[in-house]
């Protein structure tokens, strides 16, 4: 309905952090709406992994306010944050590599249903989920590899289960960093299908480089530039911008 | 001289002697544990080397003084390199555990090497005639050995401390405990610079053991024992530099040696506290880099 | 059928890895058989049983929560004088000398753990340290209590159940100290193997990624301590018990020392290093360092520098290599 206000997913006001004279955020002021698919680029050192580090907690903002679906969460830890449904993953595997497959992602639903802290019974005892996390496998065509340790497979085959865990923690903002890294352009449609399938429930923020990716897969893009936001818009706003094309094109000429 | 005013003179003094002893031989320990994120807790064997070698130079071999202090410091040096090259960079930035269990190790190795060649009773060492005796300053006078560990000590901090500043060397191994592949990419060779600081700091270790033979004595435990000491020096002046362990070693100089004035048997106590009380306001030391 | 087979299949496999194997009898029935075969050496073999359930402590803490402690000893140790002070003091019921040596140790390692754990690395094995040489201090200080140097005497500990007495056959302390150790054992491997061990092992493994999976990795690091230092008190009060002596050596650096070598010589973190290196290490002791304490200091030095360098995971990692054995 036309009056109705629903608070945006994951919105920031005037989010900074810098460490002495060294600013990596500059009062960012940022929406993620509900259902959104939105993107965020920039070039090399812009910030985006800070953004995405000060956005989950894992750095501690200078200034600023971070909110979850309308709750302020600034003070709030890292576990706290997940718990709340915001989740993200890492741009390089972040995963327990000796652990098998399988136990990447029960860890991660253990922890969701808050029995990860459990001391009184043996983990193979929670059929319930375990069976979740297989499924979920299952979902990402992993299900055959599940009990081979993590480094045991190939790399993009481990950055599914870097999504695969993400999904463990049922996330209500999903905060993917450069999730088709490190994968050949040619096997990254797994990825991109993976990502297209993605429950509208869930509110997708994606860090790319690959354009290929965000143009197929965003609705949104805000283009971060030296930790500031330098313009937002969709993909063909963007497509179109000249300071955009300055910005990258600026970059190809200092190569 | 008032009594309490001369008590306090005393305890400065020696505290301060004690406190040289400490700095010299931990500061070594604080570069290479900052620089080379290595925790050797077989640095006092360093020390221990070095009182070894100094008296037995000076009781067998009848060498002078200053001459066998000099020898001592490099003898020590001299022999941390092969340690460095061929056991201790292979866990530079390695699991933790590995190195306390590698030093360790070292360490009982140290302690029956120095039963088997130097028997287990504690190595006596005679100041030289002329630093026997006392200095007299007019108002006081004071022990001429502490007097002359005090100054020599100050010295080599204060060249010390210059160095760190003014050289090129000093100015290296600054760039290179700030940011290691910083200053590999820039040119430095840590590999080499690695070796010669820790022959440096191992030198000064044998030196500061051999020059603080009557305060810690030179026996084959000296390692273990004294151990809890140098660490603490070390963490609570912060790792990797080279002032804040003296501020440490000043603290922890003239604290116990307070203690045994005034209060017998609690100065181990009162450093013990105030040493977890700051690890706790500052986990990196005073002068540590967070 | 194909795949949900495999489906079944794949998490029964995984949902079972926790069952008891044939394996791990082993070393109770070697336990139980030692105590026929060996009856002039039950006294070292009482020793021996309440070492490994020290080591053991020290695994959980060193080998799953990745702290390294060079002090763990204090726990030992607190374990230690608060039996020893009980049955010194008129109380010497076994049993509840346990009890209360698990309570107060464990209470020491909730404290001091919830003080120095916030520091990781270089500045936490300080802190262990300076906590375990803090102890040792106010034991050897407090001579009129605890004995100082020549340690807690007097010590009279009643029989188990007022049947079995502590004779200097040892029978008594043997069993007394095989049952508590299988306790302890059981206690250890069902953590191991909860969600909660579960989680230390992937905090081990990448601390970042059990952060970003909502896991108070702090809080459980505190838990884990606290059950180890309480294992280590009961340790203690064990060799306390059964020698009825308590002395400073019990707090040492020397003792904390030991257990990271035994460990290492069994294994970190597969919680059968402790049964593997103590017996080895107490036997070889026994053997060489009283013929000749120089010698054995040396050798074992040498033996710690090697196996850093050549056999990091111990025998059991040596094991592991050559048969492949089911890892994590």
């Amino acid at each position: 309905m036309a009056g109705e206000m629903t608070a945006p997913a994951l919105e920031t006001r005037g989010l900074s952090k810098s460490f002495g004279a060294l600013s990596v955020a500059s009062n960012i002021d940022f929406r993620l709406e509900q259902g959104a698919r939105h993107a965020l680029i920039g070039p090399n050192g812009a910030g985006k992994t800070s953004f995405v580090n000060l956005v989950t907690g894992a750095l501690r903002a200078s200034g600023g306010t971070i909110y979850l679906n309308g709750a302020d969460i600034t003070a709030l830890g890292q576990a706290a944050r997940v718990k709340r449904g915001l989740v993200r993953t890492f741009q390089i595997n972040a995963l327990f590599r000796r652990l098998c497959v399988l136990e990447n992602v029960t860890l991660a639903v253990a922890e969701r249903n808050g029995v990860g802290g459990d001391l009184l019974r043996p983990s193979g005892r929670y059929r319930a989920i375990i069976d979740e996390a297989y499924g979920l496998l299952e979902t990402l065509g992993l299900a055959d590899q599940a009990l081979l340790p993590v480094n045991a497979l190939a790399y993009g085959r481990q950055r599914l289960v870097e999504i695969a865990v993400a999904l463990g923690l049922q996330p209500k903002v999903l905060l993917l960093d450069e999730p088709a890294a490190g994968i050949p352009s040619g096997e990254s449609s797994v990825i991109i299908s993976m990502i297209k399938r993605l429950s509208s429930d869930i509110a997708l923020l994606i860090i790319e480089h690959d354009m290929d990716l965000v143009f197929r897969l965003a609705r949104q893009i805000t283009v971060l530039v030296q930790g500031r936001i330098l313009v937002e818009g969709p993909p063909e706003a963007i497509a179109a911008d000249p300071r955009v094309r300055d910005v990258y094109l600026g970059e190809r000429e200092r190569r | 001289m008032g009594g309490t005013l001369a008590a306090i003179l005393s305890i400065g003094f020696h505290g301060l002697a004690f406190a040289m002893v400490l700095y010299l031989i931990s500061v070594g320990l604080s570069v290479t544990m900052g620089l080379m994120g290595f925790v050797n807790l077989a640095h006092g064997v360093f020390a221990m080397l070095g009182g070894y070698v100094m008296t037995g130079l000076m009781n067998r071999y009848g060498v002078p003084f200053l001459a066998a202090l000099a020898l001592a410091a490099i003898a020590t040096a001299l022999v941390s390199i092969p340690l460095e090259r061929l056991l201790y960079r292979r866990f530079y930035g390695g699991e933790e555990l590995d190195q306390v269990l590698l030093t360790m190790g070292l360490i009982f190795m140290s302690v029956a090497g120095a039963t088997y060649l130097w028997g287990p009773l504690t190595q006596h060492m005679e100041p030289p005639h002329w630093l026997a005796g006392q200095v007299d300053l007019g108002f006081r006078s004071f022990p001429a050995y502490r007097s002359f560990l005090i100054l020599c000590g100050g010295l080599l901090v204060i060249a010390l401390w210059l160095g760190l500043e003014r050289t090129r060397f000093g100015a290296q191994i600054r760039a290179a405990v700030d940011n290691l592949r910083m200053a590999q990419s820039v040119g430095i060779n840590t590999s080499r610079l690695f070796m010669l600081t820790f022959a440096l700091g191992s030198g000064l270790a044998g030196l500061g053991g051999g020059l603080g033979a009557d305060l810690l004595a030179i026996t084959p435990s000296y390692a273990l024992q004294y151990l809890v000491y140098f660490i603490i020096v070390v963490a609570v002046g912060g790792l990797g530099s080279i002032r804040g362990p003296f501020f440490a070693a000043l603290f922890i100089g003239i604290a116990d040696t307070a203690f045994k004035y005034w209060l017998p048997g609690l100065g181990a106590f009162f450093i013990y506290a105030l040493t977890m009380v700051l690890l706790l306001w500052r986990p990196q030391g005073l002068f540590g880099r967070a | 059928m194909a795949a949900a087979d495999a489906r079944a299949a794949a998490i029964d496999a995984f949902a079972r890895r926790h069952r008891f194997r044939a394996l791990e009898a082993v070393p109770w029935l070697l336990a139980l058989a030692a105590y026929g075969v060996f009856p002039g050496y039950l006294p070292l073999g009482a020793q021996i049983l309440a070492t490994i359930l020290f080591v053991l402590s020290a695994d959980l803490v060193l080998g799953y929560a990745g702290i390294v402690t060079l002090g763990h000893a204090a726990f030992f140790g607190t374990g230690a004088y608060t039996a020893g002070l009980l049955a010194a003091n008129g109380w010497g019921e076994p049993l509840s000398g346990l009890v209360a040596a698990a309570l107060i140790a464990g209470l020491v390692g909730f404290l001091s753990g919830l003080i120095i754990l916030r520091t990781t690395g270089l500045a936490l094995l300080m802190q262990t340290l300076v906590v375990a040489t803090t102890l040792y201090e106010a034991a050897n200080k407090a001579g009129r209590w605890t004995g100082g140097d020549d340690g807690l005497s007097g010590m009279v500990v009643w029989p188990i159940f007022g049947v079995f007495r502590f004779d200097m056959f040892g029978r008594a302390a043997y069993t007394y100290s095989l049952a508590v150790l299988f306790l302890g054992w059981l206690l250890a491997r069902q953590i191991v193997h909860s969600p909660f061990g579960r989680s230390l092992t992937g905090a081990r493994e990448n601390t970042a990624r059990m952060h970003a999976i909502g896991a108070p990795v702090a809080q459980r690091r505190l838990i884990i301590y606290t059950i180890s230092a309480g294992l280590a008190g009961v340790s203690g009060a064990l060799i306390a018990q059964t020698t009825s002596f308590v002395g400073l050596t019990s707090l040492s650096l020397e003792r904390s020392g030991n257990a990271l070598i035994m460990l290492i010589i069994g294994g970190v973190g597969r919680l059968y290093g402790a049964f593997i290196g103590v017996p080895l290490f107490m036997i070889a002791q026994d053997r060489f360092s009283k013929a000749d304490p120089v010698y054995w200091y040396f050798w074992l030095g040498l033996l710690m520098v090697a196996v850093v360098i050549f056999a990091r995971g111990g025998v059991l990692g040596i094991f592991e290599r050559l048969w492949k054995w089911p890892g994590k």
